[in-house]
């Protein structure tokens, strides 16, 4: 029935896929913390082509050596949700397709410094915009990005008063009165 | 149990009471004041009651549930308008106002800073004046403010103890022979007046959990609520005020939690709602007697509006620092902050750590920015050091809050446009603070050296200023509008000059002294 594969072919382009990896490094903060060396993200409105694609071009706009894929992973699913919106979905996926068209099909087929060109030249588009602006927040915005870049997030809700706030030791304590007194502490 | 639960209450149309339009430093402060002297008080707040145990340890969403958020619109060629169009300011909408987000420095304005005209002479292009109050009147003021709000180095109250990121400071300022200590803050190093101590959590800037910081919040507003003489309205937003056919104000229009509109009587009406809401409450109050807007025959409502010249150094090191841990704003140095006209430009400024968790470095470090040279900063974030340089900008008449009539709020009233054009001397200075930043941090061996640019701006000053004379200015230097006697300006508004120094210290100043000259006037009947 003309109804059935309708709905059909609309489930199938609505149905996300899911970006799937490995930790690439198995010493690495992320890699002592996770409870297994496979991650995925599921997707919900994106398939998985077009979350491969995002996270390479977002791995191309923030460069971060020995940054797991899992953590740009947090930007593919941030764009995933903005995309239940028909704007951005339209948005994405036309830039997507335009990556792809120009590529003979398959921009992640090309060499990444090609790659890097392409995407590079497209600053100032929407969809580049879209993209930036998402990974600008969503990259550095989760716990495994915490970790890797050394922020302790809420971690410092209990405070840091004996737990490392003044814990630096290349350079020489300065003297009081200028550097304070610790809580109880009497000025002599 | 909520702090309002068991206040008193006043009628709508209770004439008799003095509303004021704002719950921060200089709303709250002067509620308190006012009703400490058994005058009767409603408070009228935009933001929603945030307690401490509400806020969040998560700088996004910390901002979304504290941050002034409705629409702003911005022109002029400060890079701010290209940054964030829509978000000229950041600063609170929660009852307590920005004392909730603020970082604590309360560094009183010098006496020559009160004289930025006679000391400085003409500044081409600058609209500079001689506040109507001096620093020695404004001493005592000072002096109960720093009491009041528990400022360390003050009342024998010691420093703060120092964290990481200002002991990197401490040791370049030494090396280029500056003084640095941890500061004059208005954040508890000791427990004091029924408030934690300092705990060092890193998050003054998403409101203090343990209430060491002084916030209106938990300090001013429920001592004022305890008199039986003030009521806080949160959630209240005005749109109007209203007066009478002799010009007088006589209440204000305002919508409440559900969208409905309310009409409060009152005596007289103080605005506190920071520089770009107590103008356009202003402006937006516009009548066939006053067709420019109150207290605006001037013509200077809206105008020299002033942000602080801004900008941030951050550095990178071969050593770890963990900036983020402790007080936000941990050391200040204040050798820069006199005015020398060698330099390249009038007035001061004062150099002062900060930092950022790392979702707010990667938004504001160099907002737009991507590649490599973004992501090598963060890759040395937990090495990195931090510094917000901030002083004195020049009142232009250029610079200015209007309406924009073609955004409105969810009220349907015009929004606040945001003009700003740097001034030449905000850009030299802004360069030789970047400078003398750059050379503290290179002296104890940075490897790399970011110069950010302003954030949404936090001081927000101007707008209605002081002055001597009624055509200069829009309020005398009791902030009593010159135009209509119960009608005063409370907030930072009515700065007449920038300055070098943080604001909040002054505003609450200026409303301790603000409410003694109001108790005056009411005893004697003018108002």
């Amino acid at each position: 029935m003309p109804s059935t594969s309708l709905s059909r072919r609309t489930f199938l382009k609505t149905t996300g896929g899911a970006l799937v990896g490995t930790l690439a490094f198995a010493s690495g903060p992320i890699a002592l913390l996770a409870p297994s060396r496979s991650w995925a993200m599921p997707l919900d409105v994106l398939g998985s082509h077009d979350g491969e694609v995002l996270l390479q071009v977002t791995k191309h706009l923030f460069p971060h050596p020995g940054l797991e894929d899992a953590v740009y992973a947090f930007v593919v699913k941030d764009l995933d949700r903005a995309a239940e919106a028909e704007a951005n979905r339209t948005l994405l996926q036309g830039g997507i397709k335009a990556l792809d068209d120009d590529a003979s099909g398959d921009w992640l087929a090309l060499a990444p410094d090609d790659q890097y060109l392409r995407v590079a030249s497209l600053e100032g588009t929407p969809f580049f915009e879209k993209v930036r602006s998402t990974a600008i927040v969503s990259l550095y915005n989760n716990p495994l990005a915490f970790t890797h870049f050394g922020y302790q997030g809420e971690e410092g809700d209990k405070g840091y008063l004996y737990n490392g706030f003044s814990d630096l030791t290349w350079l020489p304590e300065p003297p009081q009165p200028a550097n304070g007194y610790m809580p109880g502490e009497v000025p002599s | 149990m909520a702090m309002t639960d068991n206040q008193t209450r006043f009628q709508h149309d209770d004439d008799q009471v003095a509303v004021i339009i704002g719950s921060g430093a200089g709303g709250g402060t002067l509620a308190n004041e006012l009703a400490q002297q058994g005058i009767d008080v409603v408070v009228l707040e935009a933001g929603a009651i945030n307690t401490r145990d509400d806020f969040l340890a998560d700088e996004w969403a910390s901002f979304s549930q504290l941050a002034w958020l409705d629409p702003r619109t911005t022109s002029g060629s400060f890079r701010l308008a290209k940054d964030f169009p829509n978000l000229p300011a950041w600063i609170v909408k929660s009852v307590g106002g920005t004392t909730v987000h603020w970082a604590g420095a309360s560094l009183r304005i010098q006496p020559h800073e009160f004289r930025a005209l006679s000391e400085y002479g003409k500044v081409e292009g600058a609209n500079l004046l001689d506040w109507p109050v001096t620093y020695d009147e404004l001493a005592p003021y000072y002096a109960r403010a720093e009491d009041r709000m528990g400022v360390t180095r003050t009342n024998d109250i010691p420093g703060l103890p120092g964290n990481n990121n200002f002991h990197v400071m401490y040791a370049g300022a030494k090396n280029l022979g500056y003084e640095c200590d941890t500061g004059h803050m208005a954040i508890n190093s000791q427990i004091r007046d029924g408030r934690a101590s300092c705990q060092q959590r890193g998050f003054c800037f998403q409101g203090c959990r343990t209430g060491a910081k002084w916030s209106t919040l938990y300090t001013e507003l429920p001592a004022a609520i305890a008199t039986g003489h003030m009521e806080l309205r949160p959630q209240s937003h005005v749109a109007n005020i209203e007066h009478d056919a002799q010009g007088r104000v006589t209440g204000v229009v305002y919508f409440d939690a559900n969208g409905d509109q309310q009409r409060q009587k009152a005596r007289l009406v103080a605005v506190a709602g920071n520089s770009l809401e107590t103008p356009r409450l202003l402006l937006n109050s516009a009548s066939s007697l006053f067709p420019e807007g109150l207290a605006n025959s001037s013509g200077q409502v809206g105008r020299n509006y002033m942000r602080h010249t801004t900008g941030s150094v951050y550095a990178t090191f071969d050593d770890p620092v963990h900036m983020y841990r402790g007080t936000t704003m941990a050391g200040i140095i204040s050798d820069e902050a006199h005015h020398d006209a060698s330099r390249g430009f009038v007035g001061g400024y004062e150099m002062e750590t900060l930092s950022l968790g790392l979702p707010f470095m990667a938004a504001f470090l160099d907002p737009g920015a991507w590649g490599s040279d973004f992501t090598g900063a963060l890759d040395q974030y937990d090495h990195m050091a931090g510094m917000w340089l901030v002083g004195e900008d020049m009142p232009r008449e250029s610079n200015r809050i209007t309406l924009n009539a073609d955004v409105k709020d969810a009220f349907g009233m015009p929004v606040a446009n945001v003009h700003y054009d740097d001034h030449p001397n905000d850009i030299a200075m802004r360069e030789h603070a970047y400078r003398q930043g750059s050379a503290i941090y290179e002296s104890v061996g940075a490897k790399n050296i970011y110069r950010t640019p302003p954030y949404p701006s936090t001081h927000n000053l101007g707008s209605c200023r002081m002055s001597q004379r009624a055509q200069d200015g829009v309020c005398n230097g009791f902030g009593q509008s010159h135009d209509i006697p119960n009608l005063f300006i409370s907030d930072g508004s009515q700065f007449t000059t920038s300055a070098a120094e943080n604001p909040t210290l002054t505003i609450v100043s200026l409303a301790i002294r603000q409410a003694e000259h109001i108790g005056q006037l009411m005893k004697e009947g003018a108002i």
